[in-house]
């Protein structure tokens, strides 16, 4: 069985703001990587997470979980989720399943940030 | 600790099986790869707003059409994580565990339920409707909705008005020398009367449902003496209240009005069968 590898590389912009670039494939597997990225954006200290998916070339149901997962721990922080970069068939399944009611999808890094950094 | 306003330290894993090679793998351009579709399109349900159902054979398939779908962010109770397991042994492929899944989900649920889902299986945006059993003679009417599938794994979401809200994923994969297969339910129950019938019994209920059904399934796959492994944790144990009006697309509750209110339905039925007989009759 072969592994596919996913990288998250985390980027502070302004204090209180961490952009996570996901380039890979995303499913239940990567959930150490995600929260470890979540950890690396800040943790508490960050109130926005924004998720770029400009690199996203494969996901599953079990990463659409492992994504509400990251929504649970940043709720508990009061942390707001955005995303970006996402091509029209990812954006599709989270409106599918729901999920863009509760991160908020943006067209571009520029206007997440400008819904980030107020 | 990060430096802020520092690139922070790449984070890098790897994750899942690969099922089909990527672009870069089978020397496509950049240009060649965006063209495209991804490579998880098939295996994706087409977007639906309300959910359209077709009348199916042996289930009432009330509370169903024209519903939402729900996740577990529009649920109302704690979210939990609830995982079954059994080793199905290493004669097994998770491939030929999945595929006799899919291809014969309805006969593995435990007596009293029906599922009637298509013909051909379990396929991406197939709705299935539901009767469960729940005690005292009530059938409670409901579907599924099938969100995802490939050759390793598949998933079923819920309607408005189902006990829960969320999705249920069932999935095989090798681990060492043996193939474990599981279903892993990520859930808020829907509304709080479901939240209350799930405290007093009905996690219990559910639990020994997906073993049963576990345990059925290990059967068909020739394992002697299959056994099941719960794990229940709380994702998260805030209730959602704002979502408390979701009640109003209780099932349960609309499935024990459907049954009293079964015998005068049939009445007027009758009624207005026999009128519309003597307007046809021909004058004499």
């Amino acid at each position: 069985m072969d592994a596919r590898a996913i990288t998250m590389d985390v980027r502070r912009v302004g204090e209180k703001t961490a952009v996570v670039d996901i380039r890979g494939e995303v499913t239940a597997a990567c959930e150490p990587v995600l929260m470890s990225a979540y950890e690396a954006a800040g943790g508490s200290a960050t109130n926005r997470l924004v998720l770029n998916f400009a690199g996203l070339e494969y996901m599953n149901s079990g990463g659409i979980g492992m994504l509400v997962t990251l929504l649970v721990r940043a709720n508990r922080q009061h942390q707001q989720l955005a995303a970006f970069g996402l091509s029209e068939h990812y954006r599709e399944i989270f409106e599918l399943t729901r999920l863009d009611e509760a991160i908020t999808i943006y067209d571009s890094e520029e206007s997440a940030l400008n819904g980030a950094v107020r | 600790m990060t430096e802020p306003s520092t690139t922070g330290p790449a984070t890098t894993g790897t994750a899942g099986p690969d099922k089909v090679a990527s672009a870069e793998q089978i020397g496509l351009s950049a240009r060649e790869a965006a063209a495209l579709p991804p490579r998880d399109a098939a295996s994706w349900a087409k977007k639906v707003d309300r959910l359209q159902v077709d009348p199916r054979d042996g289930v009432r398939g009330t509370n169903v059409a024209g519903r939402r779908l729900t996740g577990p962010v529009q649920g109302f109770g704690k979210m939990w994580q609830k995982t079954y397991r059994m080793d199905a042994g290493p004669g097994v492929q998770p491939q030929q565990a999945i595929a006799t899944w899919r291809e014969h989900f309805p006969e593995f649920w435990p007596k009293g339920n029906r599922f009637a889902g298509a013909l051909t299986g379990i396929n991406p945006g197939d709705v299935a409707l539901l009767d469960l059993a729940v005690g005292g003679g009530v059938k409670l009417s409901t579907g599924v909705f099938v969100l995802y599938a490939d050759s390793e794994s598949f998933t079923l979401m819920t309607p408005q008005g189902h006990m829960f809200a969320g999705w249920i994923t069932f999935s095989a994969e090798r681990e060492g020398d043996t193939t474990m297969v599981q279903a892993q339910v990520l859930m808020r129950a829907n509304d709080p009367l479901y939240e209350i019938a799930m405290t007093l019994g009905g996690h219990r209920k559910e639990d020994k449902f997906w073993a049963a059904t576990l345990t059925a399934l290990g059967l068909r796959l020739g394992i002697a003496d299959p056994k099941v492994d719960t794990r229940s944790t709380c994702v998260d144990s805030k209730r959602q209240w704002r979502h408390s009006s979701n009640v109003w697309h209780n099932s349960m509750v609309r499935s024990v009005l459907q049954t009293l209110a079964a015998p005068v339905t049939g009445l007027g039925h009758l009624l207005r069968g026999s009128k519309r007989g003597m307007k046809s009759q021909p004058n004499g």
